[in-house]
């Protein structure tokens, strides 16, 4: 069974705060709900399938589908961290391909920002279950450091430089600018991320995306609904998803779980990578983005560095148009969750609704991409490719 | 070391692992049915699904395969990924050095560090 064509993405809200302490999480995951529903012309009651990750407040989708009175024939919980939400589209177009529902709406919410919470650099608490947590508690792994040592071997085996990854930054602040709600709209340079103070060697605050409250969701139907509905057709073409880890202490940290999710993705669209006119790219840190867009196949293992350099990610000078929202760098990084907003940006792309400085032209081929929980341990990749009709 | 270590988790599986910490001794699992060792150590071979692990005294040598030193903190420390002689590579911390004189490639050698209050837990300093 493919995906392809057989759901559409027909409603997609981000939440405009970036700073919520006078709201609740469910309270969050509600409005962002509304919002996408309303975006879509749909309704609550219209909603018979719910997906969620570990963001929504209590155990699995049974919290939420309470809050919101929702009446389900369908839910799931599925946690991959930030890569969650591409991975939640994608099994939301499963069910209702499967006919387990009609309408699937997808929730991210969190309070990070409010809460004081050290995302990057303190160690989160880990359950002493998890079976590596005797050989990794110990040593005070933090995301920040976690992906700093994928830069530093990256660094060392393919001679990328602080400069290059500097440019990933630089073009999501370009972009930021003409985001009003973006928590970071100024413009920087090079200069201004290499100088920046160090966090985690090799990266630079400014490598670093920002922490923030908010949200966002999705609405994903089936196509007859779809084409009832008034707003711009964003059909899903192809997804493909990996959990990448240690294996067993055999292991190469300059390569994701990119390298696998995307030919899946790219085999169910019938596309390859020079066909995306648009591509959001989770920038968890300027590495990130780097490595993905290698393992996606947009540039040889190894190129990154040179690819995302001189402006070859900014909108309507590079080749390949990236984050045109400022991406979690500069706009959004809810819940420390980021791949909702990449669908959510991909999907004003395809609508052509993104602001008109960063809008690419005829952008009928797009791609979201994820990664959640640590590329220096293991973690969550998914894949999505969407085609406006 | 300055920093507060965590103590480690153990476990049924584990604990082999923790007691000959405490006597300074480095084990690590090697599976008798495929010839290999594997980190982090576990009952279940995840090379080829046999329980046919036991402990093994490594020889403690290793060399760094990638680190960060983490700057944001009120004591810097440094995180890597060793690779052992004795073929799996693990994630640790560096210690007892100058953090900027580390270098993906350097020789190390095992060193145990106590921990609050549970077993040392295995770090590597250069050699």
């Amino acid at each position: 069974m493919t995906i392809k064509g057989k759901a559409y993405i027909a409603g997609a809200f981000e939440h405009p705060t970036r700073h919520a302490p006078d709201k609740t999480v469910a309270q969050l995951h509600a409005e962002v709900a509304l919002g996408a529903l309303a975006d879509a012309g749909l309704t609550r009651d219209d909603v018979d399938g719910y997906f969620c990750s570990g963001d929504a407040p209590g155990p699995g989708p049974a919290s939420m589908a309470e809050y919101m009175n929702l009446k389900l024939r369908h839910a799931e919980s599925t946690e991959l961290g930030g890569a969650s939400y591409i991975v939640l589209a994608s099994h939301a177009a499963e069910a209702i391909a499967a006919g387990k529902c009609d309408v699937a709406l997808v929730t991210l919410a969190g309070r990070p920002r409010s809460e004081g919470m050290a995302t990057g650099t303190a160690p989160r608490p880990r359950d002493p279950n998890q079976p590596e947590a005797g050989f990794e508690g110990p040593y005070a792994i933090t995301t920040a450091n976690a992906y700093a040592m994928c830069a530093m071997r990256h660094m060392y085996e393919y001679g990328t430089t602080s400069e290059q990854l500097a440019w990933v930054k630089v073009a999501a602040s370009h972009h930021a600018q003409y985001n009003p709600d973006a928590m970071l709209p100024e413009v920087v340079t090079v200069e201004d991320v290499v100088n920046s103070p160090m966090i985690a060697s090799p990266l630079h605050r400014l490598d670093c995306c920002v922490i923030s409250d908010g949200g966002g969701a999705l609405v994903i139907v089936r196509p007859e609904i779809a084409k009832k509905l008034k707003r711009p057709l964003v059909k899903i073409i192809g997804a493909g998803e990996a959990v990448k880890h240690l294996a067993g202490g055999t292991y190469d940290l300059t390569t994701s779980g990119a390298a696998r999710s995307g030919p899946i993705a790219f085999a169910e669209a019938g596309i390859t990578p020079a066909d995306i006119k648009y591509a959001s790219i989770y920038d968890s840190f300027t590495i990130t983005v780097v490595i993905q867009i290698e393992d996606l196949g947009f540039c040889a293992k190894g190129a990154g560095g040179k690819f995302v350099a001189d402006g070859n990610l900014i909108s309507g000078t590079g080749k390949l148009p990236f984050n045109t929202d400022g991406g979690g760098l500069c706009n959004n990084h809810p819940a420390n969750r980021g791949s909702m907003t990449k669908v959510i940006e991909a999907v004003r792309q395809l609508r052509g609704e993104a602001h008109p400085a960063v809008q690419v032209k005829n952008c009928d081929l797009a791609l979201a991409h994820g990664t959640g929980f640590l590329l220096a341990t293991r973690h969550g990749s998914g894949t999505l490719i969407m085609e406006r009709e | 070391m300055a920093r507060k270590i965590t103590p480690p988790a153990v476990n049924p599986e584990t604990k082999p692992f923790w007691d000959a910490a405490r006597e300074g001794r480095f084990l690590v699992p090697f599976c008798s049915a495929c010839s290999k060792a594997h980190w982090y150590p576990r009952a279940i071979c995840p090379f080829c699904t046999s329980d046919k692990v036991e402990w093994r005294q490594a020889s403690g040598k290793g060399t760094i395969y990638t680190f960060s030193v983490m700057q944001r903190v009120k004591e810097p420390y440094a995180i890597a990924h060793v690779t052992l002689a004795e073929g799996p590579t693990m994630l640790t911390n560096i210690v007892d050095c100058d953090f900027d004189k580390l270098r993906i490639g350097q020789a190390v050698a095992v060193i145990f560090q106590e921990t609050e209050g549970g077993p040392p837990v295995p770090m590597f300093k250069p050699t």
